[in-house]
């Protein structure tokens, strides 16, 4: 892949953005056309982690960018953190996982359910990338059922807690400063920041996955471990609507960031298509491989559109979860779809890793589980048109 | 030391641009414009010069409205404010030399940078222009500049062809930067916001009262022609039977 291109805007969606969130854009193209295209294949092709790029994604702002200024973050619209997650992603999935995790799934909560303390000591910080944080809700035993967790945070005198329990499928887990630990309580479900290093607590890294190769993903280990209440506790929320309210932050920019993986995907397999000779024409020349280029094109525009206007609605405090699900479902699905589609348009020559789309195929299989399944959100909007719950008793 | 940096929006150089029908000029609707990369790299010098000595950089363009834009993107890697002096047309290197050397008079800046050429129309003669109008001394092609403790004299090590100059020229001067000269930071997000906040300047060009009248026409523009594939020989005596007869170098 050589020449450097701009991203796909068939219906000029770009006019209905504002200087900032242009600058935004141009400013994570950039970056990820230099410091990542050229490495990421080697990382994921040897299961590693790019940890150079932690600090330099801090240095621009990357983490919590909708934050607001007061700690150290840019107060960016909600538009522009979705086209930051799509050009990440255009990178790798794994690359903007590590963005969403830091932003939506640790430093939403702590700026919304922490205290002042809690926000002034650690939200800097993460904006930085001088900490990094992971989110712990899913167990073994509970992905899209999470109320159902076994692990448990009990008082102790002295406002202290003690934790017990185990979390699986930790994105930066291994690599994280502090963990956001949601466990039961008397009171409901809490959450709960567990630095690194707290005895009893450890993290091993998931080693031999097939996606996201380029992500750290691991365990949580709490054995009876004992944090200070007033460090630990996050005081500002109760019950699973504190998890889930972090998981439609991240949901919305996983909407926008599978279109830039697709997006890689398509560019790609026109570029191909238009310079693959094939009895003596270009294989774009094919009314069957038109027809794939058109629909590929038609479902990146479609849900551009679609992220656009949910990044509005949620500008101006309108949206609601199940619209983030119906776009986190839709996007991460035709993206999905895009780049099978597009591994098909270069035949052997789309399972090498010279060509970035078996690469996004592969880590666009979990990000259509993760977040809450596709399965889930199809229930979450069916839910939602037919007034009754498929899914809960 | 107050340094003045003139940028010019030019089409994205990582998009394909396509040639009016009539071959008067190049298809503009759709295609970004971006910060030519000689003068982000002017840019980047006047910010890390100014984190070593203090002082103010203020960016200087010259075009439509829309090119707040791009001043944007140099505000937001750091510059202090901005001038704009709009344009409906475009002026040819003569015509943007004086209207540059009026703003340098009204700013009395000890320095101006800009990149050597822009990527759109390679003339590499503003800098030039710019200079003789002021009556400034100049050094162009610059990958290096340093300053005397006084800061009244500067020495700027020119790329020239096989290899390097460096000359002294007396401050204040325009210094015309080339590509080995810093490579410049990426705008980042916080620096994006801050930008909104910071003074765009706009000054209608017909208030400067200067003759920009155009003393180059463009008759056409004309797309390259397109390479043929290449071909494969089976032998030397072949190849240099081609070298001699079909591509006449031997």
């Amino acid at each position: 892949m050589g020449a450097t291109t701009e991203l796909t805007d068939y219906m000029g969606f770009q006019g209905l953005l504002t200087d900032e969130e242009k600058l935004v854009r141009a400013t994570a193209r950039q970056f990820v056309n230099e410091e990542v295209l050229p490495i990421i294949d080697h990382h994921a092709q040897n299961e590693t982690f790019p940890a150079h790029l932690i600090r330099k994604m801090g240095e621009l702002g990357f983490y919590g960018p909708t934050l607001p200024e007061k700690y150290g973050c840019a107060g960016l619209s909600n538009v522009a953190y979705g086209l930051l997650m799509y050009e990440l992603e255009r990178g790798d999935s794994g690359l903007r996982s590590l963005a969403s995790v830091q932003g939506s799934l640790v430093m939403y909560p702590i700026f919304a359910y922490g205290s002042e303390t809690q926000k002034a000591h650690w939200l800097p910080r993460m904006a930085t990338g001088e900490a990094i944080g992971c989110f712990g809700l899913t167990e073994p035993d509970f992905g899209s059922n999470p109320a159902g967790m076994r692990t448990k945070a009990v008082p102790e005198a002295g406002g202290k807690w003690r934790i017990n329990g185990s979390k699986m499928w930790i994105t930066n887990g291994s690599v994280a400063d502090v963990a956001v630990v949601w466990a039961k309580t008397d009171d409901g479900i809490r959450g709960f920041l567990v630095e690194r290093g707290t005895p009893g607590f450890s993290a091993p890294q998931m080693k031999g996955k097939w996606s996201l190769r380029a992500s750290v993903t691991s365990e949580l280990i709490l054995e009876d471990v004992v944090v200070d209440g007033e460090r630990s506790l996050l005081p500002n929320v109760k019950g699973i609507k504190g998890p889930l309210g972090c998981l439609t932050q991240a949901r919305y920019g996983i909407a926008w960031g599978a279109l830039g993986a697709a997006d890689a995907c398509y560019q790609t397999a026109l570029e191909y298509a238009l310079n693959r000779i094939q009895f003596d024409k270009p294989i774009a020349s094919y009314q069957l491989q038109q027809r794939k280029l058109a629909e590929m094109v038609t479902e990146i525009t479609k849900g551009q559109l679609l992220a656009l206007h949910l990044g509005r609605l949620k500008d101006q405090g309108k949206y609601t979860f199940a619209q983030v699900s119906m776009a986190k479902m839709n996007n991460v699905n035709v993206a999905l779809q895009i780049a099978r589609t597009a591994r098909t348009m270069l035949g052997a020559n789309g399972i090498m890793g010279e060509y970035p789309i078996m690469r996004h195929a592969n880590n666009l299989e979990s990000v259509y589980t993760y977040e809450g399944t596709h399965d889930m959100h199809l229930l979450i909007v069916g839910q939602e048109v037919t007034g009754i719950s498929a899914f809960r008793g | 030391m107050k340094i003045l940096v003139a940028i010019k929006p030019v089409p994205n150089p990582d998009e394909k641009v396509k040639i009016k029908g009539d071959g008067s000029g190049i298809v503009l609707d759709n295609i970004k414009m971006v910060v030519n990369p000689f003068c982000e790299i002017a840019v980047e010098e006047a910010l890390r010069i100014r984190e070593k000595q203090t002082g103010e950089v203020v960016i200087m363009t010259i075009g439509p409205k829309a090119s707040e834009q791009q001043i944007r993107t140099g505000l937001a890697m750091g510059a202090d404010r901005a001038v704009l002096v709009e344009a409906g047309t475009d002026l040819d290197s003569l015509a943007v030399g004086k209207v540059l050397a009026k703003v340098v008079e009204g700013e009395k800046p000890d320095l101006v940078l800009m990149g050597k050429q822009s990527v759109d129309d390679d003339n590499n003669q503003v800098g030039q222009i710019l200079a003789a109008v002021l009556g400034w001394p100049q050094a162009t092609f610059a990958s290096k500049i340093e300053f005397a403790a006084d800061n009244r004299k500067a020495n700027v090590t020119r790329e020239v062809d096989g290899g390097l100059e460096t000359i002294e020229v007396t401050l204040p001067a325009v210094v015309t930067t080339d590509l080995r000269l810093n490579e410049p930071r990426y705008a980042s997000l916080p620096g994006i916001m801050k930008a909104k906040k910071k003074e765009v300047k706009v000054i209608p060009l017909a208030s400067l009262g200067v003759d920009t009248a155009p003393r180059v026409r463009v008759l056409s523009y004309a797309p390259p022609k397109q390479r043929a594939g290449g071909g494969r020989v089976a032998d030397v005596p072949e190849l240099v039977a081609k070298l001699k007869n079909e591509a006449k170098v031997l």
